[in-house]
């Protein structure tokens, strides 16, 4: 037999008919659902009459829209319009019979951080969401990718989707990562390697050691970006790391399962000789500590450096650097580490989990954010939330001045009251920079948690280096 | 789905690369539960002033390009976040083609679900239709599906690909899911398999 990629093996464990054009239905073993891409979806089922093939590979938890702010449970904090779609994410979830967690639900958050948490995302797996992060799950050595609405109607009614096979793409990280260098560098340095469209037709494979050495947290933060690299999934190979993370969640198969599970999910890797599509290296002793400085996530630059100009690049991007840079209000030549700060936001699916705010914990205790600095951390789950409480990250936050919110994706994609106004510069820990993402006329650099803990106490972005 | 077959029109020029989901339909127009009624908001913080008073200068907004039904972009167009409102606004303002060097997968996806047609081409063709498309509201475009080919308004024709099942399902405007659900039976079988191979999904 043909030696074997990591994608070609969870490909061919999931394709349930395949033409002779190469199109497959492709089995879905998990579809999470937010409030945002399903609503057009579970209409077109009701009035096609249909029902959802599979309820209990369905789970949904709305998390865009939701309030991040005390007392959300009362309708009156969200806007009419967002109410009206999770108040439908509620009436469908029940009348399909899916699993649920409501807003009232401490397991409730951000879908990415929901799934993983609970277990229904397993190695080997195929997941999907109406949602481009959905890449996220790709930490496990699931293949979990974004659909748009139609697919998720498609989903819920036959649990298969119509999908040709992408290209095999590896991207290799070797070496140890330096202090001060985290998985959000790491990602965000490859789409600067790649470009957004570098990974269009692929799915990537993560490895190497700085990957390997890299906890689930630091893996899902990885994967979570693969999509503004253009792939449609991201994969790391499950290790024991993986199977750790995994072992007694809610979902996660117990006992016999348990052997049998771990059993399959240890052929799990891309075999000897396998052929890879496209390669990319990267030295992990390379990497720095890097920001945005741009409306794309490929404006990636070392802390270290200064604002291009538009003159350096060729082709579309000189007009586009050019827009980025009048937009972002940057001059070109100016150090990186000089660019003033109005506002930290540190959560979202790329950065929302518990071992991100440990290390911001690390950054701020016993110090002050910047006076008159908008600082807030929003965790990516109720548990999270609670572990970040247990573990005391919660004062050290409130003493330093955070605003200590609750689970959703907030101001990654501001849908929900928490937005910049215009001009506002943020540095966030989320996954996109694009013109208006976080606001009318706001402005994003991207950024490790580490990163926008430092920014939030000297009101610049910083090398965090400076400060460990 | 509205049938794909035969389209002459305007083409309007975006050669901006990196055109996101975001700038397509900004998010605070996703709140709807409707399928309709986003092409009044497509590219709505290009398009319009915060007082909703037109930018003049936006392509979409000159006269010679306010009906176009075609778009010629720069690369990597539709990059961003999966929502289907990108293409669902693009079809409501009465786009039914968008050509480029390359587009985001999850968007590309999206456009046939949907009736619109997306045209991947090489740099040095995507240039000469973006000088076409330049001339305004007199270099009219023909996109005929069956035989894949654009022809200019100066009658020079540019042959492109297209996966063969996608462009079935535009050219008669086939339902994906009444389809799929033909071969319940395959799926019906995989699921037996699986209840034996892996049970614990």
């Amino acid at each position: 037999m043909s030696p074997k990629t990591l994608y070609d093996k969870i490909w061919d464990a999931h394709v349930a008919h395949e033409a002779e054009d190469g199109t497959c239905l492709l089995y879905i073993d998990r579809h999470l659902v937010h409030e945002v891409t399903s609503p057009q979806a579970f209409e077109g089922l009701r009035l096609a009459g249909r029902k959802v093939h599979a309820p209990d590979k369905t789970i949904a938890v709305p998390d865009h829209n939701v309030p991040t702010t005390a007392g959300r449970e009362d309708p009156a904090q969200m806007t009419a319009e967002s109410r009206i779609q999770v108040e439908a994410l509620d009436k469908n979830a029940k009348e399909f019979g899916v699993h649920y967690y409501p807003v009232s639900d401490v397991r409730q958050g951000i879908v990415h951080i929901v799934g993983p948490e609970q277990g229904w995302t397993l190695p080997g797996m195929t997941v999907v969401c109406g949602d481009s992060h959905t890449a996220t799950h790709g930490a496990f050595g699931a293949l979990a990718h974004g659909i748009g609405t139609s697919e998720v109607e498609h989903v819920l009614a036959t649990q298969t989707l119509i999908q040709k096979k992408s290209l095999n793409m590896k991207v290799e990280i070797t070496g140890k990562l330096k202090p001060g260098v985290t998985a959000k560098d790491i990602t965000l340095a490859v789409i600067g390697e790649t470009g957004t469209g570098g990974g269009t037709g692929y799915v990537i494979e993560y490895c190497g050691e700085a990957i390997r050495d890299l906890s689930m947290e630091g893996r899902m933060t990885v994967c979570n970006m693969a999509i503004e690299g253009g792939a449609r999934a991201g994969l790391i190979a499950p290790d024991e790391t993986t199977y750790a993370y995994v072992n007694g969640r809610p979902h996660a198969p117990k006992g016999a399962q348990w052997e049998a599970a771990l059993n399959w999910w240890k052929t799990l890797y891309t075999d000897e000789g396998a052929h890879f599509d496209k390669v990319v290296t990267l030295k992990g002793e390379d990497i720095q500590p890097v920001v945005t400085w741009g409306t794309s996530p490929e404006d990636v630059l070392p802390i270290s450096g200064v604002v291009p100009n538009p003159e350096d690049f060729t082709g579309g991007k000189v007009e586009a650097a050019r827009r980025s840079i009048e937009y972002m209000g940057l001059t070109p030549g100016q150090k990186l580490t000089d660019i003033e700060i109005d506002t930290v936001f540190i959560g979202s699916c790329t950065n929302g989990r518990i071992e991100d705010f440990r290390a911001v914990a690390e950054v701020v205790k016993g110090k002050k954010i910047k006076d008159g600095m908008r600082a807030m951390i929003v965790p990516g789950s109720g548990l999270v939330r609670a572990q970040a409480e247990e573990e005391g990250l919660a004062d050290i936050f409130r003493e330093a001045g955070f605003e200590w919110r609750l689970a959703g994706c907030s101001m990654c994609l501001a849908m929900n009251p928490d937005q910049l106004s215009e001009g506002e510069r943020c540095a966030a820990t989320s996954n996109r920079n694009f013109e208006g993402r976080q606001g009318y006329k706001g402005r994003t650099h991207l950024v490790s948690p580490a990163m926008a803990a430092a920014a939030a106490l000297t009101g610049k972005l910083t090398d965090i280096r400076d400060l460990i | 789905m509205e049938k794909f077959e035969k389209l002459t029109g305007i083409a309007a020029p975006m050669p901006l690369v990196n055109i996101d989901t975001d700038m397509i339909i900004p998010k605070v127009f996703l709140k709807s539960i409707a399928r309709t009624g986003f092409g009044k908001n497509l590219f709505d913080e290009m398009r319009y002033n915060r007082d909703g008073t037109e930018i003049e200068d936006f392509v979409l907004n000159k006269p010679q390009y306010r009906n176009s039904e075609i778009l010629v972009a720069g690369d990597n167009f539709g990059c961003g976040s999966s929502r289907e409102h990108a293409p669902w606004a693009i079809a409501d303002f009465g786009i039914k083609c968008v050509i480029s060097t390359s587009f985001a997968d999850i968007f590309f996806n999206n456009c046939f679900k949907n009736g619109i047609l997306p045209i991947v081409l090489p740099q040095e063709q995507v240039d000469l239709l973006m000088k076409d498309a330049e001339k305004g509201e007199n270099a009219r475009m023909t996109v005929d599906l069956e035989a894949q080919e654009i022809t200019t308004s100066d009658g020079e024709v540019v042959k492109f690909e297209v996966d063969a099942f996608k462009k079935q399902c535009l050219l008669e405007g086939l339902d994906d899911i009444g389809q799929t659900l033909q071969k319940q039976a395959a799926v019906q079988t995989y699921e037996g398999k699986m209840a034996q191979e892996r049970p614990w999904v």
